[in-house]
């Protein structure tokens, strides 16, 4: 990386997310580091997944966000703020350079539409390609994330597969224009625990690959230690700790993290949590 | 390996797939047989526990007085045998495709229906069509500005056209359109200077195209206009209602989200992911509404002297003409079933989970 890149894909500065009446994400900072993985926990209403919704401009119509979410350029200094931007350039952005896993592949997927026309349509609209181009490019994504028989699975339909492979195909499709960051929503929390770690094997290589970043929201310390290179922390909307994974695992700042860290099951994580105490 | 279990051999491989679908097709289609036969049996009964003579109604008084003639009649149309004979005489009769004679036209009840049932068929088909294009799109409208106020006028709108009664606004439509205005066509399916179309499919306008003669054309669709009207304000606003529940239903999915995190563009958001999800409601619900129009056209035929089943029913049951009662009750009740058959199966065609579970 040459000093004048950004070594941010995502910077977010003193972001606050309202209703009328509600706080819901009370100004936070967060710095996604290129080719990184940077895990955001917390219990659930603690604003993390309006979070990464906040990034695509996709907050549900009663909410208001403020502040600065920059996505910068893949190459060059320059960067996009995305708060307050206008639909033009949020209808450019999504897909095409940020894109989002959801957590239930089986609720995330058409049920009515072929595996092959779901991971084509954005790429034929945003990077203009023909059909047999795009399907091409669709059968080698689906290679990319361990979806056997790549091309007979082009014409079937998400219930014709397995959880896992759903979330490999959901994976697959916010891939298909080579976004730069990747927003995935509680990606394994839906999965059979034998499947999970399968999955975050597979976004720990995206990541290892260079070109991808990817903000992994999860309320599940586990999976966070399996793959973040950072995490941080959120509660109540605020952010009580951020810190590279190592750190946080052996030596928590904060009591909230603390015990967050005790309620994990597995000895290494519980005997952190009882040290501390 | 218990992943691969749950995964099925791809569609391409000879037939596999096919026989599902096929399978789920020909059980919806012996099912519809077997409720024809019950229909056969209802209107069959109802019409025989109707109260009243069906010999005084056709003879006229003074005949119906003298027992040689009456004798006759009954001997003549089968009513002199019990129910349950009479029951299986017309079973018999139906499977050669025979419907008995109509004691008010004289004619066989099977042509009198054939020659009704394209003139019911243009209005029906024509307010059907209509009535889904505007419940979709304003079902749409008001989905994705819930809460505005175009939300509240189109419910409001909506609400109005469901109340309003169709004989109602028939007479009033007819009265403003014909009368005052002068803009609408008289009553009947074409004007008195214009003959018939060549018989194809029995619809005047297809026909008429089919023809080539767009002055035909043109003047059966004006004498449509009014009847599908009617009817389509009398069934948009029960669709447009119910494809604003099914549209706010799947734009709370997971999926209409996804769709829009890839930056697709409105229209094909709208159109590939949300309607196209909403389709299996909708779907339902229209071939409630078909159903019900058919019934809905008794009415509005007799208003506007459309020659089509409603009339011809209005017609048979003034006249107690026991086969031409039970002719229409048949075909109404086929029809409704066919419709339902046909949904069963467009549910097949739009979702995979149907077509391809075995």
């Amino acid at each position: 990386m040459s000093s004048s890149i950004d070594p941010a894909a995502l910077t977010i500065e003193g972001l606050r997310i309202a209703t009328r009446s509600h706080t819901i994400v009370g100004g936070i900072d967060l710095a996604l580091k290129r080719g990184g993985i940077h895990g955001l926990a917390g219990e659930s209403g603690s604003g993390k997944t309006m979070t990464a919704l906040a990034v695509l401009g996709l907050l549900p119509g009663s909410m208001t966000a403020s502040g600065s979410i920059r996505l910068a350029d893949a190459e060059g200094p320059a960067s996009t703020e995305l708060v307050g931007a206008s639909r033009g350039v949020l209808q450019g952005v999504r897909g095409r350079r940020v894109a989002m896993v959801f957590q239930d592949p089986s609720t995330s997927l058409h049920p009515q539409l072929p595996v092959g026309r779901q991971l084509t349509d954005h790429m034929r609209h945003h990077l203009g390609l023909g059909k047999a181009e795009a399907r091409q490019k669709a059968e080698a994504l689906l290679d990319r994330v361990r979806v056997p028989d790549a091309r007979g699975a082009l014409s079937k339909y998400p219930h014709q597969f397995s959880g896992g492979q759903r979330q490999r195909i959901a994976i697959a499709v916010a891939l298909a224009c080579d976004p730069t960051v990747l927003l995935a929503d509680e990606p394994t929390t839906a999965l059979d625990v034998t499947v999970q770690a399968g999955v975050l094997q597979l976004l720990r290589e995206l990541a290892d690959g260079g070109d991808l970043s990817i903000l992994l929201v999860t309320h599940d310390l586990g999976v966070m230690s399996a793959v973040a290179d950072e995490v941080t922390v959120m509660r109540q909307g605020l952010v009580v700790e951020s810190a590279p994974r190592e750190q946080l695992f052996t030596s928590p700042q904060d009591d909230y993290t603390r015990s967050l860290l005790a309620a994990l099951p597995g000895s290494s994580f519980e005997q952190t949590g009882e040290e501390a105490r | 390996m218990t992943r691969t279990t749950a995964v099925r051999p791809p569609r391409s491989r000879g037939g596999r797939t096919a026989h599902p679908f096929l399978r789920y097709a020909l059980r919806r289609v012996l099912t519809s047989l077997l409720l024809v036969v019950g229909v056969t049996l209802v209107t069959f009964v109802l019409t025989n526990l109707v109260p009243g003579d069906p010999v005084a109604a056709a003879l006229g008084q003074r005949a119906a007085e003298d027992p040689a003639i009456v004798a006759q009649f009954r001997a003549t149309y089968g009513l002199d045998q019990p129910l349950v004979v009479q029951y299986f005489t017309y079973l018999g009769n139906l499977l050669h495709g025979d419907l008995g004679v109509s004691t008010t036209t004289h004619n066989p009840v099977v042509d009198d229906l054939a020659k009704a049932l394209p003139a019911t068929l243009e209005i029906a088909l024509g307010a059907i069509v209509l009535s889904v294009i505007i419940g979709v799109v304003l079902g749409t409208i008001a989905a994705y500005r819930r809460g505005k106020a175009s939300d509240h006028v189109l419910r409001v709108v909506s609400l109005a056209g469901l109340s309003v009664p169709t004989f109602w606004l028939a007479l009033v439509l007819y009265y403003v359109f014909y009368f005052q205005l002068h803009i609408a066509p008289g009553s009947g399916r074409l004007s008195s200077d214009f003959s018939t179309p060549p018989h194809v499919t029995g619809l005047y306008t297809v026909d008429a195209l089919l023809a080539g003669q767009l002055d035909t054309f043109l003047d059966a669709a004006s004498h449509l206009f009014l009847p599908v009207l009617v009817l389509t304000l009398y069934t948009v606003g029960l669709l447009t209602r119910f494809v604003r529940t099914a549209v706010l239903e799947i734009l709370d999915q997971d999926y209409v989200r996804a769709a829009r995190a890839k930056g697709l563009p409105t229209r094909t958001v709208i159109w590939s992911y949300v309607l196209r999800g909403a389709s299996i409601p909708i779907l339902t619900v229209v071939g409630l509404a078909f159903g019900s129009l058919l019934s809905g056209t008794v009415l509005v035929e007799a208003i506007f002297a459309w020659p089509g089943i409603g009339s011809y029913a209005y017609q048979a049951a003034s006249h107690l003409d026991l086969p031409g009662i039970m002719g229409v009750g048949l075909l109404i009740g086929v029809m409704y079933l066919l419709v339902n058959l046909i949904v069963d199966l467009l549910y097949g065609v739009l979702d995979p989970r149907v077509r391809l579970a075995s």
